[in-house]
């Protein structure tokens, strides 16, 4: 490993240190008033390791490492907490950095998991991130039992001290004592009853450092000798690059190169890096502003042809065909082909991009003996082999600094996204470090959009207007049908529905596109779930049923669905009796496990204008470690989603987006929001779901619902604002 | 062409070409990162400063035509995170990502500095420029409130 000198070290403020962690400049409030001040890294002790996950020095400090990313849906605290939990340490003594993925990598893995997606970090790695503060603490306690020459079990460990009858001593003493034992047997974690910090709303550690301004994220990453790229690929994704003039601009100030990028054969599954054409400068508004002028010319090939209407004309010929079944049952078929009164509905919902906040960047340095990456990744192990493949190094030599994300949202999995790759071969190509920035324009135009969807639903009534069979079939477009939103994710909301149905038969397309997509928070019941619920209403409707008392009645032998919605129920004081222009709408998903019910009220004026006043929420994870942090991921996912479904929608026009940026792409505003109330109902047990995203899934669906009360006009697709809501 | 700004009452010399947006020459030239880039078309408020106390979008602003004025950014905005948006900033715990916060704490430090006492309707209008994915626009309107009380205590 390559020593840094110390100016250099102060400059990045995350240079590795030699056999520890990547020291961030973060470090943990001492309080939950959040009042406290980032030390600076050069005084931040290392102390003694007892594992991977955590170091404590003499004074006692406990430095953990975090091997998860920071979003803002409160990793850092999450991972504090749980370590925290057993370690039974004081939380003013604790301070955070992210964890080494060099060393994971080079340690087979050694923090199991490093990725932080699919809402998974408590609900799936909680056991071995307990386990790690557990396994310390038991191994200090032997360290002072050994000392005092006491049973192991005599010793009390309480607050960062270590005590037996009325000796006493803290953890920074016994910590190098403890870091040599070997514990016969690991001790259990504890289970939520014996809980003392897990379940209490904390603050989040990063939020001091995102009032000044302080807190660094990939594009703010500044290194010595670093040059800066603007990238442009083919508007029509996949195209090729027919010519470029680059004398054109060749003596523009500050330009130094042009650099042609070109597609990764036999990786278009995992679209890392689509052919294009780089402009380097010695700044980033010289070499866009040089990118901008300079004449190219692109062959978009066959994709050219597409649009919206062309793969929307696809996916309804689509719903015509049986698909592939999830579950056939031909009785349900017949059932609903033969049904004396039958409901059916078709739902469509188009493109939709991420556009987190950050735009899409990254800077490596690619040296002789070392790569250094800073990307917006959710997973830096996996930036360290996406850059080592593209430079055909071994990836020990690679190093990733991991910074905190301007958003993910599912959009920066995986490698962090293809602009790794483009630093990566534009580092090496030019011989210095390069910070690679897509512009607005480039992020919308290229980013892995969510896949455009459709699906129809029909069911067949009983007398007592409730159903006796249901029929569904879910539709969605994937890049050469296999990028990552798959059959795992993308129509589950359908063939896992909740409801009792007597018969059911669920059967899909995976339709190809040239567009390249990947998760997008919440998958599959982002899109399909708003399918499913608006379904729902129309059924219970046309059954004469309310339509929470409906979803009570078909779940009756689902407890935590009957929790749910009948807290719902309880919160939200849903009704169906209000003036015309004004109305209330229920729905519920389940998602990563959490179930998530919502109730919305909207406002519709006789012109049309929507107005979404409340959204209630309720969830049930099974459990909930840090209240505050999943109330504001639970606020945030409604304005997430709403903002799609009311707002969004991509337009493809000549296979290429025409909508270039906020501009065109219009974003839930503060003026749009509405207040969201959100409530616990959580079941316990073993039940663990995930809260950074099933708190959206329900809200569209609700709102269509509500509309429909409101104006009498059933939303079948999104986005609404497209939908004439006029009434009289 | 060299031009010199005042930034954080500090004054800078810096070479770049006259039309380049203040933002770049913030966060490339000079070095400070907490403003934002977005959008670059005025349509985020992710990159919003205060050039004379009032709210800017810095992607839109020619470094040329903030010289002989002054040019405040998050890092200057207060010495210790202690002005009145930052410190309710903190205890409402607006941020989630962060990415878009300096640029709405500048915009509500600015709406304070006009009207002592806000009403939503009037949050909302100023903010409206100032788009944040992570949704936290509920804690924002919040947060105003408990920043407009600790301004006028
Ligand atoms: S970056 Fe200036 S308004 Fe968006
Ligand atoms: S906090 Fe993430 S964009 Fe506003």
């Amino acid at each position: 490993m390559t020593t840094m000198n110390l100016s250099r070290r102060r400059f990045i403020q995350n240079a590795a240190a030699a056999g520890g962690g990547l020291m961030l400049g973060f470090h943990v409030p001492v309080s939950r008033a959040a009042n406290s001040l980032a030390r600076p890294i050069t005084a931040m002790p290392e102390g003694v390791e007892i594992n991977a996950w955590l170091s404590i020095d003499p004074s006692g400090l406990v430095t953990i490492r975090v091997p998860h990313t920071e979003m803002g849906q409160g990793g850092i605290t999450s991972v504090a907490m749980l370590i925290a939990e057993e370690l039974d340490v004081e939380w003013s003594k604790i301070q955070c950095v992210f964890a080494d993925a060099n060393r994971h990598i080079r340690n087979n893995r050694e923090y199991k998991v490093m990725s932080t997606h699919g809402s998974q970090l408590v609900r799936l790695q909680h056991p071995h991130l307990m386990q790690a503060g557990a396994s310390a603490r038991e191994r200090l306690k032997e360290a002072a039992a050994r000392q005092w020459g006491v049973e192991r079990s005599a010793v009390e460990a309480r607050l960062g001290e270590l005590i037996s009858g009325n000796r006493k001593g803290t953890y920074g003493e016994f910590a190098s004592a403890a870091a040599q034992i070997k514990l016969d047997k690991e001790p259990a974690i504890k289970t939520p009853g014996q809980w003392r910090l897990l379940g209490k709303p904390m603050q989040r550690i990063d939020i001091p450092h995102k009032v000044d301004g302080s807190a660094h994220y990939a594009i703010d990453t500044r290194i010595p000798g670093m040059v800066y790229a603007a990238v442009k690929a083919s508007p029509v994704p996949w195209g090729t690059l027919k010519s470029y003039n680059f004398d054109a601009i060749r003596n523009r100030p500050g330009v130094i190169a042009a650099v042609e990028l070109k597609a990764v054969p036999g990786k278009r599954g995992q679209p890392d890096l689509q052919n294009a054409i780089a402009v380097v400068a010695d700044s980033w508004w010289r070499a866009k502003t040089a990118l901008d002028l300079m004449p190219v010319e692109w062959d978009g090939g066959e994709s050219a042809k597409a649009s919206n209407a062309s793969y929307y004309r696809e996916g309804r010929a689509a719903l015509n065909v049986k698909g592939t079944p999830t579950k056939d049952d031909l009785k349900a078929i017949e059932a609903v082909q033969t049904g004396k009164k039958v409901v059916t509905a078709d739902y469509e919902r188009p493109f939709e991009t991420h556009a987190r906040m950050e735009p899409i960047n990254a800077t490596v340095h690619v040296q002789k003996d070392r790569v250094d990456v800073w990307s917006p990744t959710q997973d830096q192990s996996a930036a360290v082999l996406l850059v080592a493949d593209q430079l055909k190094v071994d990836p020990k030599i690679v190093f990733a600094h991991t910074m905190y994300l301007g958003g993910g949202f599912g959009g920066n999995g995986g490698g962090g996204t293809g602009v790794t790759r483009q630093a990566a071969e534009i580092s090496k190509q030019v011989g210095r470090p390069v910070k690679v920035l897509w512009s607005r324009e480039e992020d919308i135009a290229q980013d892995k959009q969510r896949p455009m969807g459709l699906a129809r639903l029909s069911a067949s009534l009983g007398d007592n207007g409730l159903p006796t069979a249901v029929v569904t079939r879910g539709v969605w477009f994937s890049q050469d049908r296999i990028n990552q939103v798959g059959p795992a994710t993308a129509d589950y909301p359908l063939f896992e529905m909740p409801y009792s149905f007597p018969l059911r038969h669920h059967d899909r397309h995976n339709l190809n596109t040239h567009i390249p997509s990947s998760t997008h928070r919440a998958p599959g019941a982002n899109q399909m779930g708003f399918m499913q619920e608006s379904f729902i209403d129309e059924l219970a409707i046309a059954g004469g049923w309310n339509p929470l008392d409906w979803r009570i009645e078909m779940t009756k032998d689902k407890p935590d669905w009957q929790l749910v919605l009948k807290t719902l129920k309880e919160k939200a004081n849903f009704r169906t009796d209000l003036p015309r222009g004004q109305g209330m709408g229920v729905a519920a998903v389940e998602c990563h496990g959490t179930i998530a019910a919502a109730c919305a009220t909207v406002g519709v004026s006789r012109r049309g204008e929507l107005s979404i006043e409340k959204i209630v929420i309720v969830l049930d994870a099974g459990h909930v470690i840090n209240p505050h942090a999943a109330t504001e991921q639970a606020e945030g996912s409604v304005i997430w989603e709403l903002s799609h479904a009311w707002l969004g929608g991509l337009e493809l026009e000549n296979g290429a987006f025409a909508n270039t940026n906020f501009d065109t792409y219009n974003l839930m505003r503060i003026n749009q929001a509405p207040v969201v109330e959100t409530y616990f109902a959580s079941s316990g047990g073993k039940k663990w779901g995930g809260l950074g995203e099933p708190a959206g899934p329900p809200v569209p669906p609700a709102v269509a619902n509500a509309i429909w009360y409101a104006t009498g006009k059933r939303v079948r697709s999104t986005p609404f604002v497209s939908h004439d809501l006029r009434w009289t | 062409m060299a031009i010199t700004l005042t930034i954080n009452n500090t004054s800078h010399t810096v070479d770049v070409e006259p039309e380049t947006p203040l933002l770049w020459v913030l966060r490339d030239t000079i070095g400070l990162t907490g403003t934002k880039y977005g959008c670059g078309v005025a349509a985020c408020g992710a990159c919003t400063i205060h050039v004379d106390g009032q709210p800017v979008r810095s992607c839109q602003t020619p470094a040329a035509s903030a010289v002989g004025k002054k040019v405040t950014t998050i890092e200057g905005l207060s010495p210790n995170k202690n002005h009145p948006v930052q410190q309710a900033w903190m205890e409402v715990g607006v941020p989630q990502c962060g990415y878009c916060q300096s640029g709405q704490i500048m915009s509500a430090a600015a709406l304070l500095a006009r009207r002592r006492e806000p009403t939503d309707l009037e949050i909302d209008a100023a903010m409206a420029g100032n788009i944040c994915r992570c949704g936290t626009y509920q804690r924002i309107r919040q947060a105003v409130h408990i920043a407009a009380k600790k301004a006028n205590l």
